[in-house]
């Protein structure tokens, strides 16, 4: 690849969807996109480069996505999943017992695995939500992603990489090699493309938000922006997840980190400040004895 | 050191087995079919078993029915690893006190995803993505 081509595709890149590609990740490139350029017709990434500049906005399009989908699987990390039942979940039981109601936002919801896991985490919790209302949000940059997000079909390698074998059982159903989450808890997730580039105002306020390995391609003054509109997207004592290489320290003060739970942030105006809540030695209560499990 | 009985009629796919399970850092015995395994069991109870369902002998089904009722047999955790990847033959395999179910194929990230979710390793955390 010549160092033109380079060049232009991480400008494309870089104004279409805030990837911040260093000037050596020339391998990232040809292996996200010499697939799309043969699948096109296309010999080598030169020419998809010289579709591009002639104006493909549908190519243009296809490259983006090519270069800001990637892997995931249920439970990915499993920490985060275990805040959002033994911190997360507890509290806002607590703090909307009386509205009964709970938004959460999947800002990069991908093929669907991180949105029916917390799906599942809620269904799992029975008796604790009956009467509430549960809206999940997944929104990503990709249609493509978003399609299969809504199928909620996955091929049996998806299903054994961190999902529990007992809630495969529950909640799937077998489709010869593939399997189908069911259609109760697929209804629980609503899907919208969105760019976090753009503004995002009008979803309203979530009172948790999963933001999970899509701020790491951002360069700093986009990711301190992103974080910005996500402080006012965000209820006062809501929570946000980051993924495990990603934080807020050093670039807003908009939000606090969780000192004992890595990943988990509040904002800086709650009155339940992390320091305070969990340093008292008041423990959260645990999920299973609120839902008197 | 761990150890981890991997019963298996096929060699190959218990050497397969073997080599993701040592870079785990676990110590392998290997059984050829349930009653080999057994034996196995009573000679001393593994940490872990890594089971197929299909074998000449006695199949993995009936095996983990006779090693939950030994004596200290609930301890060990079983993971089922079979071309039976129907659902009803894992309900089947659940309500027989498996822990855990690998539909074949597999590879090595599923097999540590699978030990990782009955608590027999600790995967590290993702420094980055």
């Amino acid at each position: 690849m010549i160092p033109p081509d380079y060049e232009y595709l991480r400008k494309v890149l870089k104004d279409l969807s805030g990837l911040d590609l260093s000037a050596d990740k020339q391998y990232l490139i040809e292996s996200r996109l010499l697939p799309l350029a043969r699948k096109t017709g296309l010999a080598n990434i030169g020419e998809l480069v010289q579709k591009m500049r002639g104006g493909s906005p549908s190519l243009i399009n296809q490259v983006v996505e090519a270069m800001t989908t990637n892997e995931t699987f249920f439970f990915r990390d499993k920490v985060p999943f275990d805040h959002f039942r033994e911190t997360i979940m507890p509290e806002i039981l607590r703090t909307r017992a009386g509205r009964k109601s709970i938004r959460i936002w999947c800002a990069a919801g991908s093929t669907g695995q991180e949105p029916y896991s917390i799906a599942m985490c809620l269904k799992e919790m029975g008796v604790a939500l009956a009467g509430w209302r549960v809206d999940i949000l997944a929104t990503d940059l990709s249609q493509e992603v978003l399609e299969k997000s809504k199928s909620g079909i996955y091929s049996q390698f998806e299903v054994q990489r961190g999902l529990p074998i007992q809630l495969l059982v529950k909640y799937f159903k077998q489709m010869g090699e593939l399997w189908q989450i069911n259609a109760d808890v697929r209804a629980m997730v609503q899907h919208r493309q969105l760019n976090l580039l753009h503004d995002f105002s009008h979803l309203g306020a979530f009172d948790v938000i999963f933001c999970r390995n899509v701020l790491i391609y951002f360069d700093q003054q986009t990711k301190i922006n992103i974080f910005g509109r996500l402080a006012k997207a965000i209820e006062p004592d809501g929570f946000l997840v980051l993924g495990a290489a990603e934080t807020v320290v050093g670039l807003t003060e908009a939000f606090k980190p969780f000192s004992d739970r890595r990943g988990l942030y509040r904002p800086s105006s709650t009155q339940n400040a992390p320091g305070r809540v969990w340093a008292t030695g008041t423990a959260a209560p645990k999920l299973a004895a609120i839902a008197g499990m | 050191m761990k150890t981890c009985l991997v019963v298996d009629d096929s060699s190959v796919v218990r050497k397969i087995a073997r080599r993701i399970l040592e870079a785990m850092d676990f110590e392998i015995i290997e059984a050829e079919d349930g009653e080999k395994a057994l034996e196995a069991c009573k000679r001393g109870l593994p940490d872990a078993v890594l089971l197929d369902w299909n074998m000449p002998i006695m199949d993995g089904y009936e095996f983990l029915g006779n090693l939950r009722r030994m004596p200290g047999g609930e301890r060990p955790k079983v993971v089922f690893c079979t071309t039976e990847n129907g659902i009803d033959h894992i309900a089947r395999a659940l309500e027989a006190g498996a822990n855990e179910y690998i539909m074949k194929p597999f590879d090595k990230d599923i097999v540590a995803a699978k030990f990782q979710e009955v608590g027999l390793i600790q995967l590290p955390s993702p420094a980055s993505i």
